[in-house]
């Protein structure tokens, strides 16, 4: 009886998708700490910053959020200030939609609502080594990085600023730049790979240094997708496919 | 019901219409032009890059060395060995370094 008990596999989905994650969870914690205790300190209380952690579920967009806030400004403004920095998320579905035709249109509506940027790219990770995305192993990815991001933007309101302390010393600032590193080098199989990696560095970095943070985001990556679609379409013979997917 | 939490919550409405807007816009079309199948291809490696690039920009040789340590692993080994290994040398180089 192979199909006796699917529960087990689900779960064991589940748990690779939670090993998967462990990383993430790590060095995003101190953001939701840093996010926690600066919200509070913006005026914000702490039930209202652990709800925006939780309906919105984006660190950049939140610290612009919470830097308006602060400023007296018109509270549409602020809300098209949140959509504009999470924009980058519209590329994400579109691009995984494709291969989750498996899940139906309310998995999808309720799955997509954790599509951050770790989430997605290991996603695509996954696409990458020729395995499908099952919902179990997305949701052992998602749920415990929603639940952590929320916990730990608690803890940060909750006890301020004071957990930041030892966060420089063991290097936990400098963990995220790290591991979107490590993804990175991980998509360098697909076609065109180094000059859209190259492109979007020199665009980020020159927006960052001109518009400002975190507009680079969407600037630096629309010139890498740009000429990912602007180059000629690279045709290859399937024999010759077949071998360059083939680790050496 | 407070200003503030009207904010956040149409925020997190605006949020959640992002990361649904564009399977929802893809899906009405049958098939893709191979343009955008290319752009698509490169949203991950596009969007990662440039939550690197910024940060390496704004660090010190620490930084430098932690994420050329990964990146090196990164071309040979697994992602996580690439994390760990980045990871590493960015504490040592620090404690070295203060």
């Amino acid at each position: 009886m192979p199909l006796a008990n699917p529960s087990r596999e689900h779960l064991s989905d589940f748990w690779r998708g939670l090993r998967v994650g462990l990383p993430i969870f790590v060095a995003s914690a101190p953001f939701a700490v840093l996010f926690g205790a600066m919200a509070v300190e913006n005026g914000l209380s702490v039930v209202e910053a652990v709800l925006m952690s939780a309906v919105i579920f984006g660190g950049a967009s939140q610290m612009v959020g919470i830097e308006l806030f602060g400023q007296h400004i018109a509270p549409w403004l602020i809300i098209l200030s949140i959509f504009a920095v999470n924009f980058r998320h519209v590329l994400y579905s579109a691009a995984l939609g494709r291969n989750v035709p498996h899940w139906s249109p309310l998995i999808k509506a309720v799955a997509f609502f954790f599509l951050v940027d770790p989430v997605f790219a290991e996603s695509e990770r996954r696409v990458e080594n020729g395995k499908p995305v099952d919902l179990a192993w997305y949701a052992g990815i998602a749920l415990p990085m929603f639940g952590s991001w929320v916990f730990m933007t608690w803890l940060g309101a909750a006890f301020g600023g004071q957990v930041m302390l030892e966060a420089r010393g063991i290097g936990l600032d400098f963990l995220l730049p790290i591991y979107f590193l490590g993804l990175v080098m991980g998509f360098r199989g697909r076609p065109r790979w180094l000059p859209v990696v190259a492109v979007s560095a020199i665009a980020s970095m020159v927006a960052y240094r001109t518009i400002g943070s975190p507009w680079h985001v969407s600037v630096g990556a629309m010139a890498g997708i740009l000429l990912a679609a602007a180059l000629p379409p690279r045709v290859i013979p399937v024999e010759q496919a077949a071998m360059e997917a083939t680790p050496s | 019901m407070s200003m503030n939490l009207w904010i956040i919550l149409l925020g997190g409405l605006a949020t959640y219409l992002t990361r649904i807007g564009g399977h929802i816009v893809l899906s009405q079309f049958n098939t893709i032009h191979p343009r955008v199948q290319a752009g698509l291809e490169a949203v991950p490696a596009a969007v990662l890059t440039t939550l690197v690039a910024p940060a390496a920009m704004n660090g010190g040789p620490a930084e430098w060395a932690a994420l050329l340590a990964a990146a090196i692993v990164g071309l040979r080994g697994p992602m996580f060995a690439a994390f760990v290994a980045g990871a590493a040398v960015l504490v040592a180089m620090r404690h070295w370094l203060s």
